[in-house]
């Protein structure tokens, strides 16, 4: 130890903290597949300066059931409970989105009645998976409470799930040609409550979060993106009406008699995580408008088509009536072979534009059916998404795209 | 209310034994690792809910570490390129660890007989309780959950390092 | 209102015969084009003043084993925002021969679609960043969605007679 001080001339000053032999290089690090926040299966590798992202790459297949290829063997009524299990949170909008595509097939008429009970649970399937998403956003920033509180409300829903077709998650709702069975008064109780109790839970839930402090810095210009990117990126649903884009099926290509109902989009300005946030929330209360619209205005009528082929007939009719007796049995050995032909449907599913590709050779099974899922589009957008971010930024951009494993792999 | 287990009691004492109060403490302080894939997690999130709370059975922190889990609960379709991951996961947890198949996708492969699918995570792993439904209701669950507790709470502290559970984790290729 | 006349009458008059076989299944334009007009085709619609086909819907691969010379197709659906309207454009291609031009160039989201198209049907698409498979597993040596493979794992040896009771 010497005890004299080296004067360091001053054109050979260093900064201080930086040793000019620190090489520096890119960290890895592996974000998944199993990872804290519920949100399904998928890897992300990112590459990390530091604290910041520089890139990323995705692996996806972890839960690749092959529904395309199962799809194949399956007779059309059997399809609907795979439809089920792609956007779990939300099913009875996928079940829904076939029973068209087949009904445009087969060029089935369905009756206004049974057209509004599907609005009413269609929207009621909205809400279900915009409280999933918002709910998990406000966790994995941290606060768990209005999780919670608006988890009760879906148990509400769920249970009106039970009064139409018997199912808590994958429902399996309606038949191709209309409902199995029509509304029961206890059902319609049910929704009005709801209609009633869940507004001022979203309040609640509204006031927990959207003037917050630690929230809004959070999500505030996190994981911004423009509208002409997101389009690019073949963007739906409220992620892209987030980015100020008013795309919505609903509205430009109307099914199910959406087009007699009143509501609005709305749309954000950045595209960020709040947008998105914010944009969720004011769907759930235009969805409340529309049911509360469809319940108002339920026509009376039948519930389903008239279209003995496809349509199980009565029970009763099935122990009395020749026709009826032979129709059943053809229906449920899959005998039913539909008219050749291809059709694109397309409905406005929770994260958007669910499209169901179909190609019929005339047989008991579809030739070809291919799945358009959102989140399997728009989920390629993520790596540039959390450019120049940290990681708790990269999280909080993955629970607001809300990509539903079942949905992305199929 | 709990039930106490069999013991001599005095004032201010209670003499047991040992495997009955470990096996006790044990039950009721399973750590669960909810593995969920898919549609059977969305079930396990309601169960964690206020309506059909699971923190009344201990499980008040479900830890995502598979160091500091006791039970692992694999929700959801299992892929056969996931199969790895999930041995993986059930390499990292401490003995005694306990295994609950949550769905028929789980449990046997449930309706997708593909090429892709696992038939079942007991290819890969031991289990413990199987829950069948698809997916099952929370009810179903937490009966589940309570036949873990009941394991739990019989097992013998000498099981983990017997030799037939030695042979059955070799059967497995676990060593 | 765009009408499907009007847009194929525009095709027809830039592509001539590259472009054939329209049809309208359910009031939706179809058409054919070939491989290598595919790309311009897909670019005259983007870049168009008027029709704006700016959303790449979907991308998908189709099997016909037995339409022997064009076996393999790639069907792109389009749609243009502007005037909400949609079209599907089908290639086919020999299956000795499977190879196409990627789309990636003009639309983005084309990327993964073009990938879930080679694992299932193992059409290669020329010019992609990264033609690998994205949702089976690395070491597959098939390509499961071809009509010629079963849908159950051929591996398997527990599905005996005796447990379905034959």
């Amino acid at each position: 130890m010497s005890d004299t001080i080296e004067i360091v001339p001053k054109d050979k000053l260093q900064p201080a903290g930086v040793h000019p032999e620190l090489i520096s290089e890119l960290t890895t690090l592996n974000l998944g597949p199993t990872h804290p926040a519920t949100h399904g299966i998928f890897q992300n590798i990112l590459q990390m300066d530091g604290e910041k992202i520089v890139s990323g790459e995705q692996t996806i297949g972890y839960i690749h059931r092959a529904f395309e290829k199962i799809a194949e063997r399956r007779p059309y009524y059997q399809i609907t409970t795979l439809t089920d299990r792609m956007n779990y949170c939300s099913s009875p909008i996928n079940n829904f989105g076939w029973h068209m595509t087949m009904e445009k097939l087969l060029q089935i008429e369905v009756p206004k009645r049974a057209q509004y009970i599907r609005v009413i649970m269609m929207e009621l399937a909205r809400i279900s998976d915009h409280i999933v998403c918002n709910g998990i956003l406000g966790v994995d920033s941290g606060a768990f409470t209005g999780f919670l509180y608006v988890m009760q409300k879906r148990e509400e829903i769920y249970e009106m799930y039970e009064q139409v077709c018997g199912a808590r998650l994958t429902t399996n709702m309606g038949r191709i040609g209309g409902m199995e069975r029509d509304l029961t008064t206890e059902a319609i109780r049910k929704i009005r409550e709801f209609l009633k109790t869940f507004p001022p839970v979203l309040k609640e839930f509204e006031k927990l979060f959207n003037r917050n402090r630690i929230f809004m810095d959070r999500t505030i210009n996190v994981g911004g993106i423009t509208a002409e990117s997101a389009l690019n990126y073949g963007f739906t649903g409220p992620n892209l009406r987030a980015a100020g884009v008013d795309y919505d099926v609903r509205v430009m290509n109307p099914y199910s008699s959406y087009e007699d109902f009143d509501f609005e989009i709305p749309i954000g300005q950045s595209g960020d995580t709040y947008d998105r946030f914010m944009v969720r929330n004011e769907e759930m209360w235009q969805s409340l408008r529309i049911i509360e619209q469809a319940l108002d205005n339920l026509p009376e009528g039948p519930y389903y088509a008239d279209a003995p082929e496809y349509y199980l007939p009565a029970k009763k009719d099935v122990y009395t009536s020749m026709e009826a007796l032979i129709y059943h049995f053809k229906i449920v050995m899959g005998e039913i072979d539909a008219p050749i032909g291809e059709v694109y449907h397309a409905v406005e599913g929770g994260n958007g534009e669910l499209g169901f590709y179909l190609v019929s050779d005339g047989g008991r099974a579809p030739y070809r059916l291919h799945f358009r899922r959102p989140s399997f589009i728009y989920y390629q957008a993520y790596p540039e998404m959390c450019k120049g971010l940290t990681i708790s930024d990269a999280i909080m951009i993955m629970s607001s795209l809300n990509v539903i494993a079942g949905e992305l792999d199929a | 209310m709990v039930e106490a287990p069999e013991g001599i009691s005095g004032s201010g004492f209670f003499a047991t034994s040992f495997d009955q109060v470990i096996g006790h403490a044990r039950s009721y302080s399973l750590w669960p690792l909810p593995f969920a894939t898919s549609c059977c997690g969305i079930e396990f999130m309601a169960t964690m809910g206020a309506h059909y709370d699971f923190s009344r059975f201990g499980s008040e922190r479900p830890s995502f570490s598979p160091r500091q889990a006791d039970l692992l609960m694999v929700m959801g379709t299992i892929a056969k390129k996931m199969g790895p991951v999930l041995k993986q996961v059930y390499l990292q947890m401490a003995e005694p660890r306990w295994v609950i198949a949550v769905g028929a996708c789980a449990s046997s492969g449930g309706i997708f007989d593909t090429y892709s699918v696992l038939q079942g995570i007991d290819r890969v792993i031991p289990v413990d309780v199987y829950v069948p439904g698809c997916p099952p209701r929370p009810e179903q669950i937490i009966d589940g959950f309570m036949q873990i507790q009941e394991l739990a709470r019989n097992e013998s502290l000498r099981r983990r390092n017997s030799d037939e559970y030695q042979q059955l984790l070799a059967s497995y290729n676990i060593d | 209102m765009l009408s499907n006349k009007e847009v194929a009458e525009d095709l027809i008059k830039t592509f001539g015969e590259d472009v054939f076989n329209f049809d309208e299944p359910f009031g939706f334009l179809t058409l054919h084009a070939t491989r290598q007009q595919i790309i311009p085709v897909l670019q005259h619609l983007f870049n168009h003043s008027y029709y704006q086909v700016k959303f790449l819907t979907d991308l998908t691969g189709i099997h016909y084993p037995d339409q022997k010379g064009a076996e393999f197709g790639v069907i792109y659906h389009l749609h243009s925002l502007t005037h909400n309207f949609r079209l599907r454009i089908k290639v086919f291609l020999d299956k000795n021969d499977i190879h196409i031009p990627t789309a990636t160039g003009i639309y983005l989201c084309a990327n993964w679609m073009e990938r879930e198209t080679f694992d299932f049907y193992g059409i290669e698409f020329d010019g992609h960043p990264k033609l690998t498979r994205i949702l089976n597993i690395e070491e597959m040596d098939y390509f499961p969605m071809r009509k010629e493979y079963p849908l159950e794992d051929p591996t398997r040896d527990d599905k005996i007679d005796a447990l379905f009771g034959r």
